[in-house]
């Protein structure tokens, strides 16, 4: 076996780093605009509004059920050609697109499972003092919902930071785009990958830390 | 103020309220006794809308309403003139006993908060728990609960409060301070309508006992009355049980 070219490894990490920013940027907007859906996805399964929920089921059925990857390229190769306004669609937008879509299906699940777990009787004490249903869902039922939903979500934008690596086949130079050229030009794959993945690893191991933090503060009214 | 007529309540094919007629007056405590599964808790909750009656009309204050015709804001306005406490407490897990008893006037009388908070801290001061404002339920023993549970109702301004239980699922232990801050609150002349199993309570509170079984009133009159001298026997069979393994 030849020795590792620890030299090019070194080499490569602040090269490699620069394209961390896209990385970033692609899992934390997926994320933002995949709470927002998913939310909004299982307040429409909880309260079982009619002909919306079963859209919804649809959705989280479809989006669930078929790989994130042939989602991408539906919505990278696929829309433009069903919209002819839509000449190209970047591989930015189709990505943070696709990643919405697949972990909002699964996240609306998580969240609807938190929210039907919040003591009923607080939602009873919540209507009897008068609040709209709206008012008991932002005051009393999310706020208890979101810890007991948190490590799941945590988990879930962990996936979605790792599954952004799927962009470089819509050729996104994200951390894996980058990489994989880099690769390409040096023939040092192992390195290269290895650098990336500790890069990777490391990111999350710092989003672990973050979701710690996170239960501590949120468990503060439940502790004696 | 308060004024019932012909409420009735049908789960399925079981009817749980049977046509209940039933006026009380401001300021009138009230104490609803009977047999578990006759209706008593139920009749307390279709007063707040949490459970939908079947038919009937309910008045409170200047509002009355057909309770087949009741419309979203017809319920909303209901539930604002009525408070209620539960058994089992329900204290809003994330917030504080301060926060519990203001959140009424933050969010549905939306009041400015540091006059909603003042209010509240007043509260807390007559439930004599002002050294909890900032402890979480899950802190508190079950008797500052439900005094809380008591609390918020109280911060409600409702023209009736309907106890539920309130000390059923209290350790023993914990049974007296609630008890003494319903006494509390029947001196001050707080309209209360109030289901327990607490005989000794009924008695030295009540200004009415009303004795409920199958749905419907049986048997009503002041506590002398109800008793010493039941005239339905299904009262007196009640009674002569509950008296056995709670004495008054």
């Amino acid at each position: 076996m030849d020795v590792l070219n620890v030299e090019y490894m070194v080499g490569l990490i602040p090269v490699l780093l620069g394209y961390l920013p896209l990385t970033l940027k692609l899992a934390g907007t997926g994320m933002v605009l995949a709470l927002i859906l998913s939310c909004l996805l299982a307040v429409v399964r909880v309260l079982a509004i009619p002909v919306v929920n079963q859209l919804t089921i649809l959705f989280i059925s479809f989006f669930r059920g078929t790989p994130l990857l042939v989602q991408l390229f539906l919505f990278y190769y696929g829309l433009p050609q069903l919209f002819s306004s839509l000449t190209v669609i970047d591989g930015i937008t189709a990505t943070i697109m696709g990643l919405t879509m697949h972990f909002s299906a699964y996240m609306a699940e998580s969240i609807r499972a938190a929210i039907t777990g919040v003591d009923r009787s607080q939602t009873e004490a919540a209507l009897s003092i008068g609040m709209t249903n709206g008012q008991m869902m932002r005051r009393i039922v999310l706020p208890q919902a979101t810890r007991v939903a948190l490590p799941t979500l945590m988990n879930y934008f962990i996936d979605m930071i790792k599954a952004t690596s799927l962009a470089f086949t819509l050729g996104v130079t994200e951390l894996m785009g980058a990489t994989q050229k880099e690769a390409a030009g040096s023939f040092l794959y192992f390195e290269a990958f290895i650098v990336a993945a500790v890069i990777y690893w490391i990111v999350v191991e710092m989003l672990s830390k973050l979701q710690h933090y996170l239960e501590i503060r949120l468990n503060k009214a439940y502790s004696r | 103020m308060i004024k019932l007529e012909s409420l009735s309540k049908q789960f399925g094919d079981t009817v749980v309220l049977d046509g209940i007629d039933l006026a009380i007056e401001k300021g009138e405590i009230v104490v609803i006794i009977g047999p578990s599964g006759t209706g008593k808790s139920t009749l307390l909750r279709c007063l707040n809308f949490l459970e939908q009656p079947t038919s009937g009309t309910m008045t409170v204050g200047d509002l009355t309403v057909d309770v087949n015709r009741a419309s979203r804001s017809d319920i909303l306005s209901m539930r604002r003139r009525t408070a209620f406490v539960f058994q089992n407490y329900a204290l809003f897990a994330n917030k504080t006993a301060l926060q519990n008893i203001a959140e009424r006037l933050l969010v549905v009388d939306k009041w400015p908060k540091e006059k909603a908070y003042k209010r509240a801290r007043e509260i807390l001061q007559q439930i004599g728990l002002a050294d909890k404002a900032d402890a979480y339920p899950a802190a508190m023993s079950g008797g500052q609960q439900q005094r809380v549970g008591i609390g918020r109702a109280m911060a409600t301004g409702a023209e009736v409060i309907l106890f539920d239980e309130p000390t059923s699922s209290l350790d023993p232990e914990w049974v007296e301070e609630v008890l003494g801050l319903m006494k509390q609150l029947a001196a001050e002349r707080q309209t209360m309508m109030v289901v327990t199993h607490e005989m000794s309570f009924a008695r030295d509170v009540a200004d009415r006992v009303i004795f409920i079984d199958g749905g419907r009133i049986v048997e009503q009159g002041p506590p002398s009355e109800i008793f010493y001298h039941p005239q339905d026997p299904r009262t007196k069979d009640f009674l002569k049980k509950i008296l056995a393994t709670n004495p008054v």
